[in-house]
């Protein structure tokens, strides 16, 4: 090894000390939720399957009504909604766990249960972290995940990212967008509820603030199996009431930790397993990335540090090798 | 004065009017793409939003291309001046494969004309992994082509531009060391986010050096199969001696990168996952025999210094860092019950239209512009 080499190996470890030293962990604090922050407790156990919250999520967004199963079956249109999951035309579904004879409600051995999938409108969403343009975003002060069409690159980024598989993408169309439930932020402006709360008869889908909502989950589970309580039907809010026992709650809302912890909650008498949530850390899969990232890039100090090395060696270097190419020799 | 040569030739040869065909289909599909959106020619859904297009086409597609990364860190940084007549081919290649993978991603991301959003500021999310891929992407193909444009000068005799362009050019050939090295590591940064959804034999927290060691080795994989596809197919002579001389580091490199991917899969208790049976688990084998096969073969001297192994382990390096890509991005990737991909013919079709534009330039280049080696300088 020649004197000059050597040179370009001390600048060149000095970079990636610099770098080194960075990494070590500006760790991310976890995210605590927005001052005004609102969301929808969903309870299984009141649900009845009557679907009203998607026609409710469906007139509210002016989304088309989709027969594919029954207008395949029985050529049908027009009059009930019948798509299997969430996509590109539905940002709320309810569907349902079965299990044996399938006779008793709310129980995990042969019985059933119903339950609504949305969006989780995460506190820290692993989307909103990945969208390179900002397209999807958490409002500061309601902390709904909103979708702005005019950012949106297409790169569905945020798609590999969700947890939850919310955002869907319209393959099906020459101008697409991505579609997800926005918890209804324009109706929410002129001092209206979420269609889905708004249309549910049961009180199942209830809105109202996280932290009450929270709350309220907690004084369910607490209930007795079978003792009467008055159940708040559509906002906690909204003065109306239903009165009926309690079921059997599983002692656990679904969002109050997952990913972080969610703005749309969840209560049930059936593990959540089996109605096919899917069992997450409380860490966001964001926390980790952009704590990798931002060790690696923190204030360009790094890669301006490596650049700097690199722009010496290659000026060395490249001198030195036209020097050979007029007539010179490599030593 | 120059060093370099443009062979020659007749450019409309037979060969090359199939590939010329292959591209003309691939553009028939792409018309479909345009006008009727993704799904009319793609299986890519819901679950499964990346597919083919972004998992060859670009993931591996760039990571192939950086052949003339691999070789400048090795000329510029190591200063091995002696592999310079490799340089100026593999920055060609790099050049035209980091431009497919932009047209790719224009083809692929669905709002592509709003893809200038990257570059303002009051849109940009600096917490995104994708941010700075993109970003990066696009300023590399930039770098490469003004480090490629000498040749353009060369050609065009334009001697005061040449001097210029040469005084300039380190800054050019600095900055194509350190986008590499950025963007490659972070297109492994990019599947973190993916949290449990990408199975623990490849959800890592090692994954963006786990992506820039194996970029690299691709590199230096493609740059040893191509030069020994250059000496058949267009009767140069070949260049073992250098390239074998180069090929005693590669053990090392793969070694690093073995260490580093075993500890991690060691440490997080996921290695039993490989002999579950599956297919995950035999890919992962798979892969994993990939990368060993080189590192074995290119440490002994015997084997280093034959042509046919010269190729077969610079195959090899390309296909495991390939195979470690579709691994993490498509087969270790499971979104959930009910989703399932398997790439149409219609995107088939498309990356084999890639493939064929991407041989067509090199053809065209090599024979109008200076860019290989003058014979008589090939083998030091």
């Amino acid at each position: 090894m020649n004197i000059e080499r050597r040179g370009f190996f001390k600048v060149l470890s000095v970079g990636a000390v610099a770098a080194g030293g960075l990494s070590t962990a500006l760790a991310r604090t976890k995210k605590s939720l927005p001052p005004n922050a609102v969301g929808i407790l969903y309870d299984a156990t009141l649900c009845i399957g009557c679907k009203a919250c998607e026609v409710g999520c469906k007139t509210f967004n002016n989304m088309p009504i989709e027969n594919t199963t029954v207008e395949n079956d029985f050529g049908v249109q027009g009059i009930w909604d019948s798509g299997q999951d969430l996509n590109s035309k539905t940002l709320n579904k309810i569907k349902a766990y079965r299990h044996g004879s399938g006779t008793q409600r709310n129980s995990a051995e042969n019985g059933y249960s119903f339950v609504k999938r949305a969006c989780m409108h995460c506190i820290d969403p692993d989307c909103v972290s990945a969208c390179p343009v900002t397209a999807l975003s958490k409002d500061p002060n309601t902390g709904i995940v909103k979708y702005d069409k005019d950012a949106c690159i297409g790169c569905r980024y945020c798609q590999i990212a969700c947890p939850y598989n919310i955002p869907k993408f319209e393959y099906d169309k020459a101008i697409p967008e991505i579609v997800k439930c926005e918890m209804c932020s324009h109706v929410l402006a002129e001092g209206g509820i979420p269609g889905c709360c708004d249309y549910c008869p049961t009180g199942a889908s209830l809105f109202g603030s996280v932290d009450e909502l929270i709350a309220e989950g907690h004084r369910r589970i607490n209930l007795k199996s079978g003792q009467e309580y008055s159940f708040p039907v559509s906002a906690l809010n909204s003065g109306e009431r239903t009165t009926r026992p309690a079921a059997t709650y599983v002692d656990y809302i679904y969002g109050e930790d997952e990913s972080g912890g969610t703005q749309y909650l969840l209560l049930s008498a059936v593990p959540f397993e089996k109605l096919g949530l899917p069992k997450l850390s409380n860490k966001t899969a964001a926390s980790t990335s952009e704590m990798l990232q931002h060790s690696v890039y923190k204030g360009l100090i790094a890669p301006i540090a490596l650049l700097g090395g690199l722009l010496f060696a290659a000026h060395k270097t490249s001198k030195q090798h036209h020097a050979v190419e007029e007539g010179g020799q490599y030593e | 004065m120059s060093n370099y040569k443009p062979l020659g030739g007749k450019i409309l040869t037979k060969p090359f009017m199939f590939l010329l065909l292959i591209a003309a289909i691939a553009g028939f599909i792409l018309i479909r793409r345009f006008l009727f959106g993704l799904g009319a020619v793609t299986n890519l859904s819901d679950g499964y939003p990346w597919g083919l297009w972004i998992v060859y086409d670009v993931l591996t597609g760039t990571a192939v291309a950086c052949g003339g990364y691999a070789m400048a860190l090795l000329v510029y940084v190591f200063n091995r001046g002696q592999y310079h007549p490799l340089i100026r081919p593999a920055i060609m290649t790099s050049m035209f494969g980091y431009t497919l993978a932009a047209v790719s991603i224009v083809i692929d991301v669905g709002r592509y004309w709003q893809l200038y959003n990257i570059f303002l500021p009051w849109h940009v999310n600096l917490n995104s992994i994708m941010f700075e891929i993109a970003f990066c992407v696009a300023t590399y193909v930039f770098v490469l082509w003004i480090e490629f444009s000498p040749t353009f000068l060369e050609k065009w005799k334009s001697i005061k531009s040449q001097n210029f362009a040469n005084r300039i050019l380190f800054i050019f050939i600095a900055l194509g060391i350190l986008l590499p090295t950025m963007h490659q590591s972070s297109l492994g940064t990019l599947m973190i986010i993916a949290g449990e959804k990408l199975s623990p034999l490849w959800q890592s927290s090692w994954l963006p050096l786990t992506y820039l060691i194996s970029a690299i080795t691709m590199g230096y994989g493609m740059v040893m199969a191509e030069s020994m596809f250059a000496a058949v197919g267009l009767k140069r002579p070949l260049e073992t001696k250098m390239l074998s001389k180069m090929a005693r580091f590669m053990p090392a490199l793969l070694g690093i990168y073995l260490v580093i991917r075993f500890a991690d899969l060691i440490n997080r208790g996921a290695l039993s996952l490989a002999f579950a049976g599956d297919l995950k688990g035999t890919m992962f084998l798979l892969e994993t025999l990939l990368f060993l096969f080189p590192v074995i073969f290119l440490a002994i001297p015997k084997f280093r210094q034959k042509n046919s192994w010269l190729l077969l382990t610079g195959i090899s390096m390309v296909l495991a860092g390939a195979l470690y890509r579709f691994n993490a991005y498509l087969i270790g990737f499971d979104p959930g019950p009910g989703w399932h991909y398997f790439p149409s013919v219609s995107e088939l079709m498309v990356t084999f239209g890639i493939i064929a534009v991407e041989i067509m330039a090199y053809l065209i280049f090599v024979k109008r512009l200076p860019v290989l080696p003058k014979i008589e300088q090939a083998s030091i």
